[in-house]
């Protein structure tokens, strides 16, 4: 652990100034930061025990003295950094994006606003890795359990009525690491910096693989 | 020094949604393709575009491409190239579908078709009504987009470098250019990636600016590089400033948000739009806007204590709305400053937002620049496409709306025209290594130790200076001050020291090299803006108020070797259809 001290933190100032202003202070402080809005989930890491955006986590809010780590349970690179390449490696895993097999219409195909509203909570995931790295089934089976950024990806593409690929999305996940390796404690819902909630959509697909296979 | 090389047909500088969406088409037609991005694609700034992407669907009212295209060429206040501007109008609708194919989870009708939203400088037929021609996800458009193209991606097996830094261009004798100089960022390791056509990709610049809604990322380094290859910056005078930045912060409000019936008011709760802009007022186009707000603040109609910002109202809309068409925004407001926008204004004040200008290209997305007499002689096998290019479709003033659609259009022309290219030449052109060595050396000189000014001083003057002397209103003393400015700024540069000189994922040293692409480009911008005496689009001069055609409706190219400035002429000619003619621009 490396002691830094902030003299001044500016009304509503966020986590992520302050590090800037770190940085400042010794230039070898290292961590990723781009968007500054929680957009671009660049700067995930571990507040306080709790993962999290710098950039959207007022510091004034944080109790002090304030312990940042990066994200647990993966590879530290540097300081902060850390090796995100098993996340997305699993990311890849599920397939994330349409599958469609019909022949392409000129136009737009059609989704109900009804249809289309089942997707929100889910398409707004910014891959920032909060919720898998506070996983315990993730930190256990990084290799084999996709996580549960991954599954609330998976459940995006299950849950659009444009997809045409459930059967095979829905084998992908069989098996004793897949799917049922998620013991619903819910960590990654309760840290989601997008109000997510990964939990609730592998309810989902734990659902439909039960309905799917009777 | 040697240095590993890995061999492409193409190489993209870039991932956002330029670079991937070129780099699908490529991979699609089974390219070779390499996608270098100093951060995750999916971390690149096209993630913040929020309001959505132009296309004349007709969805919601009657709409059709050659509105969009007189719209647009107003925008541009005439400065845009006509050709450019049809191709790319003609094409958005076929490009808005084809995303949707892709999976983009755009919002939509009752009727299950795309939803669109009223944007700034929208009408039909020709100059009448509002039109509605912004197609959207919710207010999260530009991250719907960009995930859905990196998602396609992946299916087409792109190869990406995330997290590689390209330093410099590798070119040869006769000004071709063969290949880049990069560094993997986690490991500080070196690799020549040499390709047979080269798309830049890199995006914008806006941190050239203390107060931007762009990315600590958006350091404008392909243009750097370009710059350092001997390519001209064309039209860098032209920086956009968003009306609705939040006041002192920067964080984007969409213009969605007046889309969807928002509007502004000053101190006295006046709606002064209506006095700039009787027609359509706050959905004029951004630079009348952004004039406006900056006039009102200056004249003392300002809120809030120190009179310094405006605000924009969307109490009147309704919980439903706001929480269905602008979530975004409404968490931003609550994030950054404890106010929800459902029942109380948003202070707003406006923030540099968009380079118009860029590296030049035709409608192909190929890069040219003037040789001999001719003023747009083709680099063989380079392209630019999205922000960091300028083909011109936005001239002096980009419409809202058409910047994600300027990097789908361009990033398939570019795609297009690269495969072509492909078939005719089917071997790498071996680089000199005098030319690799020339790129090591740039990089190489941040190793020096010692004592010395830091990055960060140096990167917060130069934001200051730009801020200060090329901002909505500029003179030329001001500027003329500023060029004095930037170049002493420049003079510090070579005694910057890198405290941190370890290999592994040195950001510092990622600064430094964006610290040397600003810099170049803020001298591109300001000796640009300084030489231009007319105000045209977003370059307003208080000392030459008017547009002046006759003397200006020209572009400028800025090149870097001789810090000098030459101008080649409008494309006025459209592919088929008239040319619209300057006209006054009233909104």
């Amino acid at each position: 652990m490396q002691d830094f001290v902030l003299d001044h933190v500016k009304p509503g100032m966020m986590l992520r100034e302050a590090l800037i202003e770190l940085k400042n202070q010794d230039e070898t402080l290292t961590f990723r930061h781009s968007c500054g809005e929680g957009v671009c989930g660049s700067d995930g890491m571990n507040i306080n025990g709790l993962n999290g955006l710098a950039c959207i986590t007022p510091v004034e809010t944080l109790t002090e003295p304030v312990e940042v780590r990066p994200f647990p349970g993966v590879p530290i690179i540097r300081d902060l950094v850390v090796d995100m390449t098993g996340f997305y490696k699993q990311y890849h895993s599920v397939k994330p994006f349409l599958i469609r097999y019909d022949p392409e219409p000129e136009v737009e195909n059609i989704q109900t606003p009804e249809d289309r509203d089942k997707l929100d909570g889910l398409y707004e995931c910014i891959l920032c890795g909060c919720c898998s790295t506070a996983c315990p089934s993730f930190w256990w089976n990084p290799d084999k359990f996709p996580g549960p950024a991954a599954l609330l990806q998976s459940w995006r593409f299950l849950a659009d009525s444009r997809d045409q690929a459930m059967e095979e999305r829905l084998d992908n996940l069989d098996g004793p690491y897949k799917l049922f390796r998620c013991h619903t404690i819910m960590n990654c819902a309760y840290v989601c910096p997008k109000g997510l909630n990964p939990t609730k959509a592998i309810g989902h697909i734990k659902a439909l693989m039960l309905k799917h296979s009777v | 020094m040697n240095i590993p090389i890995r061999r492409f047909d193409t190489l993209i500088l870039g991932a956002g949604g330029g670079g991937l969406r070129a780099a699908l088409q490529l991979a699609r037609a089974d390219a070779h393709v390499a996608v270098v991005s100093k951060v995750f694609p999916t971390r690149s700034h096209t993630v913040a575009a929020q309001g959505g992407v132009n296309a004349a669907l007709a969805n919601v009212t009657p709409d059709n491409w050659h509105w969009h295209m007189y719209d647009t060429v107003k925008g541009s206040d005439y400065l845009g190239d006509q050709d450019a501007i049809e191709y790319m109008c003609r094409a958005a609708a076929h490009l808005v579908y084809e995303l949707e194919h892709a999976g983009v989870p755009f919002s939509r009708l009752d009727s299950g078709l795309i939803y669109q939203r009223p944007f700034g400088g929208q009408s039909r037929d020709f100059g009448g009504a509002q039109a509605t021609r912004t197609c959207a996800a919710a207010d999260r458009t530009g991250h719907a987009i960009l995930h859905t193209l990196y998602q396609q991606n992946i299916r087409a097996r792109t190869n990406f470098f995330d997290e590689y830094f390209a330093v410099d261009f590798i070119c040869d004798d006769e000004g071709a250019v063969l290949g880049a100089l990069t560094m993997d960022i986690a490991t500080g390791e070196l690799l020549v990636i040499e390709a047979k056509t080269i798309l830049i990709a890199t995006g914008g610049c806006g941190q050239l600016y203390r107060t931007t809604t762009n990315a600590h990322i958006n350091t404008g380094d392909g243009m750097g590089m370009a710059l350092r290859a001997g390519i001209p910056l064309q039209d860098m005078e032209f920086f956009q400033f968003h009306p609705t930045g939040v006041a002192g912060k920067g964080m984007l409000i969409t213009e969605g948000a007046r889309g969807e019936g928002g509007y502004l008011v000053n101190k006295d709760g006046e709606r002064f739009m209506e006095r700039y802009a009787p027609n359509v007022k706050d959905l004029a186009s951004r630079d009348v806007v952004s004039r406006a707000i900056s006039i009102e603040v200056r004249e003392g109609r300002g809120c809030g204590p120190n009179a310094d910002h405006v605000m924009l109202k969307l109490d009147h809309l309704g919980s439903d709305i706001v929480a269905k068409r602008l979530p975004g925004i409404r968490d931003t407001c609550k994030t950054f400053m404890h106010l929800d926008p459902v029942d109380t204004p948003i202070p707003v004040f406006p923030t540099a937002h968009y380079v118009m200008g860029g590296i030049p290209t035709d409608r192909f997305g190929r890069v040219v620049k003037p040789s001999g007499n001719a003023p747009e002689e083709v680099i063989p096998g380079l392209y630019a496409a999205g922000e960091c290019a300028c083909v011109s479709v936005h001239g002096a003033n980009r419409l809202g709306g058409n910047s994600l659609l300027d990097i789908l259009v361009f990033g398939r022309a570019a795609a297009n025209d690269i495969l072509g290219f492909l078939k005719k030449n089917r071997y790498h052109r071996p680089p000199n290594q005098e030319y690799i060595d020339k790129a090591y050396e740039r990089f190489a000189r941040w190793e020096k130790t010692g004592d010395g000014e830091s990055v960060q001083s140096v990167r917060a003057d130069l934001k200051k200076v730009m801020e200060d002397h090329c901002g909505v209103f500029r003179t030329e003393k001001i500027m003329q001050e500023g060029v004095e400015q930037i170049k002493a700024i420049r003079t510090r540069i070579p005694d910057v020291r890198l405290q941190d000189q370890s290999k592994v994922f040195n950001t510092a040293r990622v600064e430094a090299l964006e610290l040397e692409n600003l810099a170049d480009i803020a001298m591109a911008t300001m000796r640009s803006a300084e030489a231009r005496q007319e105000s045209r689009g977003a370059h307003s001069r208080i000392d030459y108020p008017d547009r002046d055609d006759a003397r200006w409706m020209k572009h400028s190219l800025y090149s870097l070797e001789d810090d000098t400035l030459d101008y080649k002429p409008v494309r006025t000619k459209p592919m088929t259809v008239e040319t619209f003619p300057p006209k006054k621009r009233v909104y």
